[in-house]
């Protein structure tokens, strides 16, 4: 069976990943199962979706420990704990990374000896939410690496799962899919289908008989005052409101009042100060700013810049 | 018919477009799901006649699914978790009505902590309502089952309400092959609705429901509306006999996988019953005789069914995916009841809790419960039940409760 994970952001369109893929798959005559994974409902924030097929019924159900591939739409959610993107990742599992770094840096930075793919990614981009069909190219490069899906079932698969789009897009969506397909060419069939831990040797599950604990302990109360500070909801951000302090006019309220989170503080004498732990990237207080001093810089290049000591 | 990648939620709604069904009430907003929002697209469309009305709750929706199958029109309706529960008063009220309709149930874990994602405490707190029960383990169970639905509730030896139910994340956004029967093919097996002395008509009065004083009235309404939900096993498995002959699919009261020599089995209810499959799979190559029972009717109760199935066997695991505070795991005790003082009922009848709030089930557990069934049998003795947990999801738990500062809670109490 071949056991395939899609990692992107809310917006990313990795559930239309998997459903292309699945289609794709059942188009070749397998028996398909394609699901995404919701947490938190939110553009940007990390989802993954997932697709099992094999020649027989599949049995099997919800989420993929031990993947055949994985594929990464973002590479910016490879350090977001959140986003599980390693999970269950072993020798036998190949990743692709949408990216603009090279294998050796990837197989360095996550010291993994699994095979590493890259597509490469746009370097000039906007909003990363708005990855310009990177679902359909994900879905194009996976159905080359597993080597059993035609360049035609492919282009039918998206045919199908855009219908509802119209042609254009539907055309745009195309060209990049197969394009990604056809630069997997050298890697065509890389992934294999795994197998199943047998039942006469297997890990014994490492059970625990939970104790009493007094409600005090074991009631889901959480004791802390604003201890969701410690959840970095910035990493959710695509893209970052960055302040020209030679604009701000030092108003004191706009952006702060408007700013949903609060991730805005404005010192005594008016200047704000964005809270880039906890600013989700909203671009609210960049539409609301009278003076037009906020600026929406693409995550990636803050963050580029910020390593490199220039200023957006 | 056509075989097409359907959601369990997808599959749901073309249950109920083949069964031709009249009228839909819906409350629009969360936890209600995509199946009405696929049964207004096709409305709103034209793909599907029939009218659906946006109600304000669960709690009006449900009634006026009841009301409106009082007046002898085909009806169906969809829910989810803390909407069943909040439509939980009506649902015990349009039974009593015996107006017959079906209502689709997306399982997911109850607050309190609130969460997403499945287990089967929501529908079984609907266990004693007088809704049939019948519980889906793939999309294409979800369509057929809709179907059978309808011939189940409107059978004038039963004439109750039917739920409908599948599991949230795993079913219900899981896409599978489902084959869609032909409207004309599933039409005539669902054939029309005659809904006899059900005809609540605007200046023909009656009362339906009406009240009773005294415990003698009370006693036969109540006692009838059991009796006919326990004609529901009789009716059910002659609408799935018939469904074998239309469709070429199975789907008995109770799902023997690879039971007929086994000498351990697996219960399970659900969608997780197939990952059970799957470990009986791999223990059979292992050399084990295992097999898995899954009840999908599970109210009326199929408890000859069980208890012919189970006669015999050296040990049962029941996994129930819901927790009876105080008690354990419902189906557990369901089946003991079925079983006690009978000839031959399996000396060992161990329950595992295992799935709550989604919590997945691996393999390797699986073969665990098996290992523990073998052992038990060996000592002659039947295990405590067993949470099916791990010494890292408590560290886990204990990571959450740090954040949380629960320990300086507790720190605070000591001083």
């Amino acid at each position: 069976m071949y056991r395939i994970r899609f990692h992107g952001r809310g917006g990313q369109g990795m559930k239309t990943a998997s459903r292309i893929l699945g289609s794709a798959f059942f188009g070749a005559g397998y028996e398909v199962q394609d699901a995404p994974r919701y947490g938190a409902e939110r553009r940007g924030a990390p989802i993954f979706a997932y697709v099992r097929a094999a020649r027989e019924t599949i049995n099997e159900r919800g989420i993929i420990s031990r993947p055949d591939l994985v594929v990464v739409a973002d590479d910016t959610l490879v350090p977001v704990p959140a986003s599980g993107v390693l999970a269950g990742v072993c020798e036998h599992t190949v990743l692709l990374i949408n990216t603009t770094q090279t294998t050796d840096a990837w197989q360095h930075r996550l010291n993994i000896r699994s095979p590493v793919i890259t597509l490469p990614a746009s370097t000039d981009l906007g909003d990363r939410s708005d990855l310009p069909y990177i679902g359909a190219t994900c879905a194009g490069a996976a159905a080359r690496l597993v080597g059993v899906i035609s360049r035609d079932a492919l282009a039918d698969a998206i045919r199908t799962e855009l219908a509802a789009l119209g042609p254009q897009v539907i055309e745009r969506n195309l060209e990049n899919a197969l394009d990604a397909w056809d630069l997997m060419q050298a890697h065509s069939g890389l992934v294999t289908e795994g197998g199943m831990t047998g039942a006469a040797d297997y890990d014994r599950p490492d059970w625990a008989d939970l104790p009493f604990e007094a409600a005090r302990i074991s009631a889901p109360t959480v004791y802390a005052a604003a201890n969701s500070v410690e959840v970095r909801t910035g990493l959710w951000r695509t893209l970052r409101p960055v302040i020209d302090y030679a604009r701000c006019n030092r108003c004191w309220w706009v952006c702060s009042t408007f700013c949903p989170d609060g991730a805005i503080d404005v010192a005594d004498d008016g200047t704000p100060a964005i809270d880039y732990d906890h600013c989700k990237g909203c671009m609210i207080c960049v539409a609301q700013c009278p003076p037009h001093a906020i600026e929406a810089v693409a995550e990636e290049h803050a963050q580029r810049d910020a390593m490199t000591g220039e200023s957006p | 018919m056509s075989r097409i990648l359907l959601t369990g939620n997808a599959a749901a709604a073309w249950g109920a477009r083949l069964a031709g069904v009249d009228y839909v009430p819906a409350f629009p907003i969360t936890p209600q799901t995509e199946i009405i929002e696929t049964l207004a697209g096709w409305i709103d469309s034209g793909e599907m006649d029939g009218r659906l009305v946006t109600l304000e709750s669960e709690h009006s929706m449900i009634t006026a699914a009841g009301s409106a199958a009082a007046t002898g029109v085909r009806v169906f309706s969809a829910t989810s978790s803390q909407g069943l529960l909040y439509g939980m008063e009506m649902l015990y009220t349009v039974a009593g009505w015996r107006a017959p309709f079906v209502l689709v149930n997306v399982s997911r874990g109850l607050a309190s902590p609130i969460t997403l994602e499945s287990d089967h405490n929501d529908i079984l707190a609907a266990r004693d309502c007088g809704f049939l029960q019948i519980h889906c383990a793939t999309c294409q169970e979800v369509l057929d089952s809709t179907l059978m639905a309808y011939r189940l509730a409107e059978d004038s030896r039963v004439r109750l309400p039917v739920i409908v139910n599948l599991d949230g994340f795993y079913l219900s956004f899981t896409r599978e092959p489902v084959e869609i029967p032909a409207a004309k093919a599933a039409a005539a097996f669902v054939g029309d609705f005659d809904p006899q002395n059900t005809r609540f008509r605007a200046s023909t009065p009656e009362s339906q429901a009406v009240a009773v004083l005294g415990g003698s009235p009370y006693s036969y309404f109540r006692y009838e509306t059991h009796l006919a939900a326990l004609n529901g096993i009789t009716v059910y498995d002659e609408i799935s006999a018939g469904f074998r002959e239309a469709f070429g699919r199975d789907h008995p009261a109770v799902e023997a996988y690879r039971a007929e020599d086994a000498e351990y089995l697996f219960v399970m209810l659900g969608s997780f019953a197939t990952k059970a499959r799957e470990a009986v799979d791999r223990l059979r190559d292992a050399g084990w005789a295992i097999g898995l029972l899954r009840p999908r009717l599970l109210r009326p109760f199929p408890e000859d069914a069980l208890r012919r199935l189970l006669t015999g066997r050296r040990a049962v695991a029941v996994i129930d995916q819901n927790l009876s505070m105080g008690m354990g795991g419902v189906l557990h005790c369901e089946l003991l009841a079925a079983l006690y003082g009978h000839a031959d009922a399996p000396p060992v009848v161990a329950s595992f809790i295992g799935g709550l709030g989604g919590r997945d089930i691996s393999a390797e557990e699986f073969y665990e419960i098996a290992q523990t069934l073998r052992r038990a049998v060996d000592d002659g003795r039947t295990p405590p039940p067993r949470l099916l947990y791990t010494k890292d999801e408590i560290r886990e738990i204990r990571k959450l409760q740090a954040v949380a500062h629960v320990e300086r809670e507790e720190l605070n109490e000591r001083h």
